[in-house]
């Protein structure tokens, strides 16, 4: 990648002396994990830990009639076995928590952690085993008899918004959970319309996606019955919300209550929640006063984990003759499963700024109708709701371009917002910070080699070849560095979006930093030591970076929405300055000068104009340490705390370009080049940048080609196995090609924005926008995802009036 | 993902396995390289009482030229068939398949007799050994019998070996006439929605995952002995075929794919 910065002038540079700062340095936390050192929850050794065991139901929708335990019990090993009814008194009837009542009228049926009396989706917990091993554990739960009668199911998303369907809560009386909207001025944007010359209306589906991280979840609960403490390890993206959110729900104190997330691999958003397994471990554990144990296996996962997207999108946009979009509306149905998780209906609404992309078009409309369905509740899954935003707008985006008969790359640049419009105010009322999408457009074309492409394209189709080309543009833009925490309270969520950090230096100057941002997998420790020894002007090897447990990092809000570098970093740097003043007033003392005279070269304090008169780094953290000569009123220590909550989000954005090979005969797809130029700001470690691209590119191509969370007409999951969910291998990964723009983020003193999920949420539509452009000319107009090679087959047999019978 | 319990045990010959599985029973399996029946355990789809682990019989383990054929040991390594010299010589076709199946952690634990005796109408290698009219020989508490390829497989999972006998050996003709292999799946270590075998010139046809069991295309084969193009044979490739449908493809695009398919292959492997 080469990162060539383009806008570097605005923002303030890094640190005067940036040595690490932009460079790739390998990351410290891979050779652990690369030598199976890094210990996870499952490598937890316990002794006298019991097992859990969770009896899930087999039905989507059912009536417990009972619960027979006399085979499950007569298994060596196992010592309980406990039914929601038996287990109710436990959590005292308290529901798993959902932090974010997105209306104030919003449906939140309780959901307990284990089931009474009705089931309401296959993978719904009805009971626990406990054992002494994992194997009896699971045997148990295997034999435990569950009579069930089963009701009528709402399994399809659509049927389950309409008045006749069945109805997962009959209580409520009907299946929306909530509808929220967003219309700034309804008469406007009728008007809009009224007034269009082109107006395109699509209908897209956003299937279900299983996370798959590449760890199961895993939890321990570790009482001390001396002193009445737990310790909960969890393999989670968020042990301190976890933390007061377990404390809340099962009543025990928060300061008896440590959460720690050893080393967790991966999470996607999956591990962003608060989960049943969680809250019995934790309650049995208090109980029984010995830990309690489980972890999910990878079909378990597929029904108990949570899942992503899932929505009905109904998007119009109303353009003039020359291709300019004047007004978007978007209509949502969002599939929430059978209850809502920690933060289940906020999800579409994390897109519902976003529906215009990255074009300035005037008037606005969101509406959003969360429905309950009998299936595993849905949550964050990587992106969440920017990806379905940025998929929506982007194919719609396609046709427009083919009603008007503009290429792609026209449409998008007549529309986009302009570089001199930063900071730009959107009509969905965000202040995007930053961009230059045509410059960004116009690398992406050159990095594709767009006219060779074309050139390809041409041929193939003049000769009529069995394998087309087509060339798919995505161009998003996001919101990311969750978040300003008064715009969170606006939006009912039930939290702030700061984040919390300490540098501490030690007696002999090295240096300890405490995040509160939780990695699992991302880099953080490689990239906060960067940013500190860039500050202080010493080794990252001299910088520990210190996380994931509450006893030693008390107060953070942890990873997810790509929030850690432009909240948690920026939380880093500040606390970082912090010290650097405290030792600038250590150093004038020792100087016999003023603060203010002082400079900070190369680890040293020294006079300006003096350079023979200075003070290193590490005398002053010893002074600090000795307190034998310390300005009056100034505290022994070398350390500073920091929490920052953003006055904005921050805007990545790029244009990604697919080249997919389609094998007309047979419907197979492959993407045989794909160029990505991405625009995050200041780039730390582009190193771990392009990880993230590249690890997110593949993940939003197997939504376009691959993955699928598949349920039978009855609520069967019927990919519950990695056999049937095809997530992608190193082996189906395209060849990348990444380049990127750098216009520094003004809401934060680094420039930085986020990458997390850029890779992600650009590369779905722009896989399939490239298929159907490999297949315009054949009639194809879209192709539903995944793009299996029957469904694209399917679709060039309907559009050559085949219908694909043979 | 915890298999329900089972026994364990170590067979130190042929005569001990089957020895071991006429005691066990019904509920007695083998286990070679364990790349299937070990993922069936954990999804409890299969419960063996017994399991006799074959996977240490070395002596099981060869490819020699023998009589005009090359013999393969039953407890030859997927990987030992893709990188043998003596296939390369004188049976491509069952190195190139072999090459296919799973990936190189698969391949360096499946074994030829044991993706043979699990008779899985999705796997690739008993669609090639069918392909070239192979022979099985299966030893069993009488001593050894032959078995035809064509008469192996018979049934979803279902082959004509006793519960108390072990394959031991896989005899295939020398087969260098052209031949290719088509294997169709959306990711690179998938069992196959449709595979296609063509041996010695199209004289053996053998389609993956068209129906019960690996299916000789008996039509492809008469056409091309008439004298029929590739393309005029292929589209007899999936006559009187009834195949499964999944997720992957219902039966009217496994019938498509296999005439597109058999094309291919038959073009492939220089039928005109």
């Amino acid at each position: 990648m080469t990162a060539t910065a383009t806008a570097e002038a605005e923002a303030p540079a890094p640190t005067a002396k940036a040595t690490h700062f932009g460079s790739r340095r390998l990351r410290r936390e891979d050779p652990a994990l690369l030598t199976g050192e890094a210990r996870f929850v499952d490598d937890l050794h316990l002794p006298g830990a019991l097992w859990l065991g969770v009896v899930r139901s087999t039905e989507a929708h059912a009536v417990i009639h009972g619960i027979d335990t006399d085979a499950a019990l007569r298994i060596e090993g196992v010592t309980e076995v406990l039914t929601g009814a038996d287990l109710a008194p436990l959590w005292g009837g308290a529901a798993l928590p959902c932090a974010w009542p997105v209306t104030d009228d919003m449906h939140n049926p309780p959901h307990l952690p284990v089931a009474v009396g009705e089931a309401k989706y296959a993978g719904d917990a009805v009971a626990v085993v406990l054992a002494t091993s994992r194997y009896a554990a699971a045997d148990g739960a295997a034999a435990v008899a569950v009579d069930y009668e089963p009701k009528p199911a709402a399994i399809d998303l659509a049927s389950a918004a309409e008045p006749d369907s069945p109805l997962v809560h009959e209580s409520l009386g009907t299946n929306a959970s909530y509808t929220w909207e967003l219309t700034p001025d309804p008469d406007a944007v009728e008007k809009a319309f009224a007034e269009a010359e082109h107006v395109i209306e699509e209908r897209f589906i956003q299937q279900r996606l299983i996370p798959a991280a590449m760890e199961p979840r895993g939890v321990a609960a570790v009482p001390s019955p001396a002193g009445g403490e737990l310790t909960l390890y969890s393999a989670t993206q968020i042990p301190h919300i976890l933390k007061v959110m377990t404390a809340v729900t099962l009543g025990i104190g928060e300061n008896k209550l440590r959460v720690v997330a050893p080393a967790v691999g991966g999470g996607f958003g999956s591990k962003l929640n608060v989960y049943a397994e969680e809250i019995i471990c934790s309650a049995l554990a208090l109980r029984k006063g010995v830990p309690v144990r489980w972890t999910e296996s990878r079909s378990e996962a597929a029904l108990a984990t949570i899942q992503g997207r899932g929505q009905v999108q109904d998007i119009a946009l109303a353009a003039d003759a020359d291709g300019r979009v004047k007004a978007v509306k978007a209509r949502l149905l969002a599939d929430m499963g059978a209850y809502l998780q920690l933060v289940t209906p906020g999800i579409p609404l994390l897109g519902a700024f976003l529906y215009h992309g990255c074009y300035d078009i005037g008037h606005y409309s969101f509406v959003c109708t969360g429905v309950f369905t009998n299936k595993t509740p849905t949550d964050a899954y990587r992106g969440a709701g920017r990806p379905e935003a940025t998929y929506a707008i982007e194919r719609a985006m396609d046709s427009l371009a083919a009603a008007t008969g503009l290429t792609p790359e026209e449409v998008r640049a007549r529309n986009f917002i302009s570089a001199d419009a930063f900071p730009y105010t959107s009509c969905a009322g965000l202040i995007f910070d930053s961009g230059d999408y045509h410059a960004v457009l116009d690398r992406a074309m050159a990095l594709a080699d767009l006219d060779a492409r074309r050139a390809d394209q041409a041929r193939r189709r003049a000769e009529q070849n069995p394998r087309q080309l087509g060339i798919g543009f995505s161009s998003y833009v996001e919101m990311c560095g969750l978040a300003p925490s008064r715009v969170l309270a606006s939006l009912n969520y039930g939290a702030g979006g700061w984040e919390a950090a300490t540098v501490r230096v030690l007696p002999t100057a090295k240096v300890q930093v405490v995040t509160g941002a939780t990695p699992h997998g991302q880099g953080h420790e490689t990239a906060w030591s960067m940013i500190v020894a860039d500050r202080l002007g010493i080794d990252p090897d001299d910088v520990e970076v210190l996380h994931s447990d509450t006893a030693v990092s008390p107060t953070g809000m942890d990873t997810y929405g790509s929030r850690s570098l432009a909240v948690g970093g920026t939380a880093i740097y500040m606390a970082t300055e912090r010290v650097l003043d405290k030792a600038r007033v250590i150093a004038a003392h020792r100087l016999e000068a003023s603060p203010e005279d002082l400079e900070y070269v190369d680890g040293s304090f020294r006079v300006r104009g003096t350079p023979a008169s200075s003070v290193a780094f590490g005398e002053i953290a010893f002074a600090a340490f000795t307190a034998h000569d310390l300005p009056d009123g100034v505290e022994p220590n070398l350390e500073a705390h920091a929490t920052y909550d953003p006055p904005n989000f921050t805007f990545p954005n790029g244009t990604h370009v697919a080249t997919v090979e389609v094998d007309t005969e047979t419907g197979a797809v492959e993407v045989v080049d794909y160029a990505a130029v991405d625009d995050c700001g200041r780039q730390v470690n582009p190193l771990i940048v392009e990880g993230q691209i590249h690890g997110g590119i593949l993940q939003g191509a197997a939504q376009a080609l691959y993955e699928d969370a598949v349920y039978t007409d009855d609520g069967q999951l019927a990919t519950a196995s990695l056999v049937d969910y095809l997530v992608p291998s190193a082996a189906e990964a395209p060849r990348y090609r990444l380049d990127s723009h750098v216009s520094p983020s003004p809401t934060n003193p680094m420039g930085v924005k986020g990458i997390g999920e850029a890779g992600t949420i650009a590369a779905t539509p722009a896989v399939i926008n490239a298929i159907v452009d490999a297949l315009r000319p054949l009639g194809v107009t879209d192709v539903e995802m995944p793009a299996s090679p029957q469904t694209v087959w399917r679709a060039i047999e309907t559009a050559r009036g085949r219908g694909g019978a043979s | 993902m915890i298999p329900a319990a089972f026994d364990y045990e170590v067979a130190d010959s042929a005569a001990h396995a089957v020895e071991l599985l006429s005691r066990g029973g019904d509920e007695a399996k083998l286990l070679a390289g364990g790349h299937s029946l070990i993922p069936m355990m954990r999804y409890r789809l299969a419960t063996p009482s017994v399991l006799v682990d074959v996977g240490r019989l070395d002596d099981l383990r060869y490819i020699e030229r023998r009589n005009g054929a090359v013999a393969v040991g039953a407890l030859t390594r997927h990987s030992e068939l893709e990188h043998s010299g003596v296939l390369a010589e004188h049976c491509p076709l069952l190195a190139a398949v072999a090459a296919e199946v799973g990936d190189p952690a698969v391949r360096h634990r499946g074994t030829l007799g044991g993706t043979l005796a699990h008779a899985d109408p999705a796997s690739d290698l008993p669609a090639a050994v069918l392909a070239l009219g192979g022979t099985l020989v299966a030893r069993g508490p009488g001593g050894d019998r032959e078995i035809a390829a064509a008469d192996f497989f018979t049934g979803w999972f279902e082959s004509a070996l006793a519960p108390d006998e072990m394959l031991v050996e896989v005899r295939v003709p020398a087969s260098t006439g052209g031949w290719n292999y088509q294997k169709f799946n959306r990711r690179a270590q998938d069992w196959a929605i449709v595979g296609v075998a063509v041996a010695d010139g199209g004289s053996g046809v053998a389609l993956v995952n068209m129906g019960s069991t690996p299916i000789r295309a008996a039509a492809v084969e008469q056409a091309l002995a008439d004298g029929a193009t590739a393309a005029d044979a292929a589209a007899l490739a999936a006559e009187g075929l009834d195949p499964p449908a999944d997720l992957n493809a219902d039966a009217d695009f496994r019938r498509h794919l296999a005439r597109v398919l058999t094309r291919r292959a038959l073009t492939a492997a220089g039928v005109p």
